[in-house]
């Protein structure tokens, strides 16, 4: 089996830039995808209700970084443009709209939304931008607390276990499989696009933006397309969120959310899918890692559990800050490291 | 009316925390660019400290205040060599995530060390108000409003006639040119931040005798940003009048709120409503430094 090949034999500019570019690659991907189906029968409902919380992440962070990563633009209301999508999603399903509609509306909203707070980034560039979107998330946090008509306000919002076609998502391990579904659409759907006219774009205008405009790229246009697109997916994420935790208050969509899909992207690696992958992976775990530890170590240091929540904050600002100083390419690049290591194998070079 | 005066000396006094706050995060951008998203935890960690050598230790208040402003220096020396000196150069969002991470960073270490509850300062200041236009005041809201005042009259005079406050706004600048003039860079970045980490310190201290401190003073930070934009990012004067206004507008729109639309809780967002009005109409502010394109 050739599984690859010393340098780049194209022939055509559709084989270079393929999904797949070796029968390696689909290989794997099949026996990760078999894999993910597999896990649900083998390990136990807690590990499946991480695994369903890593990914709604991955989608949030994939999201994100369809925005920041590769167009460029900073957005520090992601966490706000997901509660939308959630409470979207929630409202509609409440009043009888089927999942797939509620899902679909839940983000077309968010969507909406977005591009309402795109808007400035017409104007705004770089810091100027991230305090806006700062001030969306604000002001998108106290619609979800005091439109209690709409939200629920502080004691929110209840809602029914997704339902398609009479068959209830109502365990851990059916609705993974669901959530597995859409991940996998979204994925494929950022991938995709950073292979279009549109995500060429995008890239071009996080790299100069007036280059870009001077190679006849719409600023405003693209801007705003990605900003529709990422808050699109971002709305997805919350609506399969808010039908998987059933319940849903304003403070589980604060700043921190926004912070942490930021440092998913930031520590997995900007403006990469699989990082994205990874870094809500790390994200998701590193609390839970921590748990473990403490547990672990309950004989020697009993008195950690009373500072545990404050820590998980701490050591969670302390990976961010190593990962920018140490890898600022994040886990992406250890990971082409990794495959460019084994590829060679035995050899350096 | 007499609702409205006192919303506006409220607005004043707040606001006049803000403004402290607000310099000393104009004071870090000028020198380095960097947008400090921990500022507030500055002020949270200055307050703590003060706190714990005052009521802890049994410090006299004057002893206990200046071991504050040591301990800032240190803090500020540490973070600004082993944090953001590595990330000289590197993208805004990268150094925008390295402040939130620190942020978290001082949050935790707070919470790790002094809890969550509220922890009640000292009374340094006499308790029983005075009467200014038939109003009772406070002394330490004076205070507070005259130690911002003294601090902005000093600093201003600093970055003006000082040879090192003219080097910093060199640096500001130009950092090539600068470094070419024969300032050493690195000392440039590492007295903005002490300067900003004191400063702080000062407003946590203020703060924590008007209200107690908790650990959710460092929201305080983000109260800084309508402030810095509508006075100019790099503006002191900006970030003086830009605080003050900013805590009179949120005081008077959470009382019309309140008043008018029976809507409570409004001053969180008022102030971001009124910062996302002054980007789209005049986005660098009264007083900052317009950067201007041509292509």
């Amino acid at each position: 089996m050739s599984m690859h090949k010393c340098g780049l034999f194209y022939t055509t500019y559709a084989a270079e830039d393929g999904l797949f570019r070796s029968r390696f690659q689909k290989l794997c991907l099949g026996l990760f995808l078999a894999a993910m189906l597999a896990l649900p029968q083998l390990v136990d409902s807690y590990a499946v209700s991480i695994l369903n919380l890593i990914l709604i992440a991955v989608i949030g962070a994939v999201s994100l970084n369809l925005l920041t990563g590769m167009c460029g633009q900073m957005s520090l209301g992601h966490g706000a443009f997901v509660g939308v999508g959630a409470y979207g999603a929630a409202i509609l399903s409440n009043a009888g709209a089927p999942f797939v509609a509620a899902l679909l509306g839940g983000g077309a909203i968010s969507a909406m939304v977005g591009m309402v707070f795109g808007i400035p980034s017409l104007r705004l560039k770089g810091i100027y931008l991230a305090i806006s979107t700062l001030a969306a998330q604000l002001i998108l946090e106290y619609v979800f607390l005091h439109a209690s008509s709409l939200t629920g306000g502080a004691n929110g919002l209840p809602v029914d276990p997704p339902q398609i076609l009479g068959f209830a998502f109502d365990t851990d391990a059916r609705i993974f499989y669901l959530i597995l579904a859409v991940t996998a659409l979204c994925v494929l759907a950022v991938t995709n696009v950073s292979r279009t006219r549109h995500g060429r774009a995008f890239v071009a205008i996080r790299d100069y933006h007036q280059s870009a405009e001077n190679v006849g790229v719409n600023l405003f246009a693209y801007k705003l397309q990605a900003f529709g697109l990422s808050s699109f997916l971002a709305g997805v994420a919350g609506g399969l969120w808010s039908h998987y935790t059933m319940y849903i208050t304003p403070e589980q969509f604060s700043m921190g959310l926004s912070i942490s899909y930021l440092a998913m992207i930031i520590i997995g690696g900007m403006g990469s899918v699989i990082g994205s992958i990874f870094g809500a992976a790390f994200i998701t775990l590193l609390p839970e890692m921590l748990n473990l530890l403490i547990s672990s170590l309950g004989g020697i240091a009993p008195d950690l559990s009373a500072v545990i929540v404050p820590m998980k904050e701490g050591v969670f600002g302390l990976m961010l800050v190593l990962f920018l100083i140490f890898e600022p390419e994040g886990l992406a690049r250890k990971w082409r490291l990794t495959k460019a290591y084994w590829k060679l194998y035995p050899f350096a070079y | 009316m007499e609702y409205y005066l006192q919303l506006i000396i409220n607005g004043l006094v707040v606001g006049s925390i803000y403004s402290l706050v607000a310099l000393g995060f104009v004071i870090i951008f000028k020198a380095t660019k960097v947008v400090n998203f921990a500022q507030g935890e500055l002020v949270m960690v200055g307050a703590y400290v003060c706190f714990a050598l005052t009521v802890q230790f049994q410090l006299p208040f004057l002893a206990s205040f200046l071991l504050t402003l040591a301990f800032s220096i240190v803090l500020a020396t540490a973070v600004e060599r082993l944090i953001l000196r590595p990330l000289i150069g590197e993208p805004i969002i990268s150094v925008v995530m390295v402040t939130i991470g620190l942020s978290s960073m001082l949050k935790s270490f707070v919470q790790m060390v002094w809890g969550t509850q509220i922890q009640v300062f000292p009374a340094i200041l006499p308790q029983e108000p005075f009467m200014l236009l038939g109003l009772p005041i406070a002394p330490v809201y004076v205070a507070a409003f005259g130690l911002s005042a003294l601090l902005f009259g000093v600093f201003s005079l600093f970055f003006k006639f000082s040879s090192l406050g003219i080097a910093m706004r060199a640096t500001a600048f130009d950092q090539q040119a600068a470094q070419s003039m024969g300032i050493g860079i690195k000392s440039i970045f590492a007295l903005s931040w002490c300067i900003a980490a004191v400063v702080s310190s000062i407003g946590g201290i203020i703060l924590g005798n008007i209200n107690g401190i908790n650990a959710q003073l460092g929201h305080l930070g983000l109260k800084v940003f309508p402030a810095v934009i509508l006075g100019g990012l790099d503006s002191l004067l900006g970030a003086a009048l830009g605080g003050l206004i900013i805590g009179v507008l949120e005081n008077i729109c959470e009382g019309a709120a309140k008043d008018l639309l029976g809507l409570g809780g409004f001053k969180e967002v008022a102030s971001f409503l009124i910062l996302v009005v002054i980007l789209m109409v005049k986005p660098y502010g009264l007083f900052g430094t317009k950067e201007i394109e041509r292509v």
